[in-house]
C-alpha cells in the first residue's frame, strides 16, 4: 500500500519535471528564433531606411483616418458580396445536383460556370467585368466600378462556394433521402428538410474559410479605381514616397481576417 | 362459411377456406412476378407474394437473397424491371402513379434506423405528418407524444437521436413510420444493427403491433421472432421465392434443400 503511494508520488514528480522542462525549452526556442529574426532585420544595412518608409508614426497618424474610410467601403462590399455569394452558390450547387431532365441545360451551364470561373484568376475577372461591361455601352447595365468589381468577385466566389455546397450535399448519405421519401416527403421536400440542413452544417467551416479569402480579395476592386483601403493607401504612398499607409491598410484587413480565422478554427474543432 | 381461420396451413379444408377468403378480399399488398436487376446482377427473379389485412409475412434468407431490395421496391424506393406491386388492389408500380402518394400510404423501418440526426426525436416523428400529410403541427406533436409514450419513449422527445441507445433509436424509427397511420408496415431487418441485448425490446414492439392488427411485411434474420409473429414465412434464395408456408411447417419440416441448408447453418451458428 505504502509502496504503491510512493510510486505514484515518484511518477507525479517525474511528470511535473518533464512538463517544466518542456515549457522551458519552448520559451528558449521562441526567444532564439524570434529574437534572431528581429536581430537580422534590425541590424540589416537598410534597416533605418525601411523603418522610415514603412514604420513612420507621423505618416501613420496622418493617413489612418483616410485609409479607415476606404476600409469602410471594403467592409460594406464584403457584406453585400458575401450574401450574394451564399445565395448564388447554393443555386448553382442545387442545379448541379438535381436530376430533373428539364434542368439539363441549366445543369450544363452550372458545370461550365464553376469550371470557367474557378479557372480564371480573380484579378483578371475583375478587370474583364470592370472594363468590359461598360465598353459594351448597353443602356441599363451598371457602370459604377464598385458594383462591377463586386459583381466580378461575387461570380468568382459563387463558383467556389457552389462546389463547397455540392461536396456537402454529396456527403449526406443516400439513406437519409430514402428515409425522407419513406415518410412521404417529395424529392424537393427531402432536399429542403433533410439533406440540405445536414449538408450546410457540415460545410460551415470551409464556407467561413472562403469568407476570409473574400474579405482580402475585395482589395482587387481597387484596380477599377474605387477608393477602398488599399487604393487610398497606395495613392498616398506614391505621392509621399512613404509606404506606411500600406501597413495601415494591412493592419485593418488583419483586424477582420484574424478573428474570422479563429472562428473557423473553433468551428472545425467542434466538428471533430 | 363458418368462422374464418387465421392459420390456414394445417389441412386442405382450411387451405381452401383461406384461399376463398382471399378471393373475396384483395390482399393489402400483392407482389406479382417482380424482377429487378442492377446491371448484370439479377437481384429479384420473379417474386410473387401477398400480405392480407392484419397479417404479417416474414421474408427469410441469406444476406443478398433479395429481401431488402424487395421491400425497397414495394415502397417504390427502387424501380422494378418487370411485374407489378399492388396496394389495396391498385397497381402502384405503374409509371403513371405518383410514388410520393403511394409512400404516404406505407410505412418503412430501416436496418440502420436512418433517423434524421439534425432533428429531435419529436421532430423526426412529426416531419411526415406535418409536411407530407398536412396535419396541423400542434395536433401532430400531440399525437407523436402519445405514440412515443406508448412505446416507452416518453420524456425523450427533445433529445437528438444520437443520445439514445440503438434500441431506442429503432423504436423512434418505428414510431416515425407509424405516425402517418400507414396501411402496411415494411420492416427491413430492424434488429440487425442492434447489440444483442437490445434486440428483444424492438422485437417486442413489433409483436405488439402484430397483436394490434398491423399489416406487415418483415425481412428478418430472427427465426424465433419470425416463428411467433408471422402468419406466413417466405424463404428467398438468390432472388427467388423458393418456399413458403406457415412458420411451424417451414421451421420444422422445410421441403427444399436450400431452405434446409439455410436453417441448419443458422442453428450451427448459435
Amino acid at each position: 500500500m505504502e509502496a504503491a503511494t510512493s510510486r505514484r508520488a515518484i511518477r507525479a514528480t517525474a511528470r511535473r519535471r518533464r512538463s517544466q522542462r518542456g515549457a522551458a525549452i519552448a520559451a528558449l526556442s521562441t526567444v532564439v528564433v524570434i529574437g534572431g529574426l528581429a536581430a537580422i532585420v534590425v541590424t540589416s544595412p537598410g534597416w533605418s531606411n525601411v523603418q522610415e518608409t514603412f514604420f513612420s508614426w507621423p505618416d501613420f497618424k496622418r493617413v489612418f483616418p483616410d485609409v479607415l474610410a476606404g476600409f469602410w467601403l471594403d467592409v460594406r462590399m464584403f457584406c453585400v458580396i458575401e450574401v450574394v455569394v451564399l445565395v448564388l452558390g447554393l443555386v448553382v450547387a442545387l442545379t448541379r445536383t438535381s436530376h430533373a431532365p428539364a434542368l439539363f441545360p441549366l445543369r450544363m451551364l452550372a458545370v461550365v460556370y464553376t469550371d470557367l470561373l474557378r479557372g480564371v484568376p480573380t484579378i483578371l475577372l475583375v478587370f474583364l467585368v470592370g472594363f468590359g461591361v461598360p465598353a459594351l455601352e448597353l443602356s441599363g447595365l451598371p457602370t459604377d466600378p464598385v458594383i462591377l468589381g463586386g459583381a466580378a468577385l461575387a461570380l468568382s466566389y459563387s463558383a467556389y462556394v457552389a462546389e463547397v455546397y455540392r461536396a456537402g450535399i454529396d456527403s449526406v448519405h443516400a439513406s437519409q433521402r430514402s428515409a425522407a421519401l419513406a415518410v412521404g416527403l417529395t424529392e424537393a421536400q427531402a432536399l429542403r428538410h433533410v439533406v440540405l440542413p445536414q449538408a450546410v452544417r457540415r460545410v460551415v467551416p470551409p464556407l467561413l474559410n472562403d469568407f476570409v479569402a473574400l474579405q482580402k480579395d475585395v482589395a482587387l476592386v481597387s484596380i477599377l479605381g474605387p477608393l477602398e483601403a488599399f487604393r487610398v493607401a497606395q495613392i498616398d504612398a506614391s505621392s509621399n514616397f512613404n509606404y506606411t499607409p500600406l501597413l495601415a491598410a494591412a493592419l485593418l484587413y488583419l483586424c477582420v481576417t484574424v478573428p474570422l480565422a479563429r472562428v473557423v478554427d473553433r468551428m472545425q474543432r467542434q466538428h471533430q | 362459411m363458418t368462422g374464418p381461420s387465421k392459420h390456414g396451413g394445417e389441412s386442405a379444408g382450411a387451405d381452401s377456406l383461406a384461399s376463398s377468403l382471399r378471393e373475396h378480399r384483395a390482399p393489402v399488398l400483392e407482389v406479382r412476378g417482380v424482377t429487378k436487376a442492377y446491371g448484370d446482377a439479377e437481384v429479384l427473379r420473379g417474386i410473387d407474394l401477398a400480405v392480407n389485412e392484419h397479417e404479417a409475412v416474414a421474408l427469410i434468407g441469406a444476406s443478398g437473397s433479395g429481401k431488402s431490395t424487395l421491400l425497397r421496391c414495394v415502397d417504390l424506393l427502387e424501380e422494378i424491371d418487370d411485374g407489378d406491386v399492388l396496394l389495396d388492389a391498385e397497381v402502384i408500380t405503374d409509371p403513371a402513379v405518383d410514388p410520393t402518394a403511394v409512400r404516404r400510404r406505407l410505412g418503412m423501418v430501416f436496418q440502420a434506423f436512418n433517423l434524421f440526426p439534425h432533428m429531435t426525436v419529436l421532430e423526426n416523428v412529426v416531419l411526415g405528418p406535418v409536411r407530407a400529410h398536412g396535419i396541423a403541427r400542434e395536433q401532430a406533436r400531440e399525437r407523436a407524444r402519445e405514440l412515443l409514450g406508448r412505446f416507452g419513449l416518453g420524456g425523450r422527445e427533445d433529445e437528438r437521436p444520437d443520445r439514445l441507445s440503438g434500441g431506442q433509436q429503432q423504436r423512434v424509427a418505428i414510431v416515425r413510420a407509424l405516425a402517418t397511420e400507414p396501411r402496411a408496415l415494411l420492416l427491413d431487418e430492424v434488429t440487425s444493427a442492434l447489440d444483442p441485448e437490445l434486440v428483444g425490446e424492438v422485437l417486442n414492439v413489433v409483436r405488439d403491433l402484430k397483436a394490434a392488427g398491423m399489416t406487415m411485411l418483415i425481412a428478418t434474420h430472427e427465426m424465433g421472432f419470425a416463428r411467433d409473429v408471422a402468419d406466413e414465412v417466405c424463404f428467398l434464395h438468390e432472388g427467388r421465392l423458393l418456399e413458403r408456408g406457415a412458420p411451424e411447417r417451414i421451421f420444422s419440416a422445410p421441403e427444399r434443400p436450400e431452405t434446409q441448408r439455410f436453417l441448419r447453418r443458422l442453428l450451427e451458428a448459435r
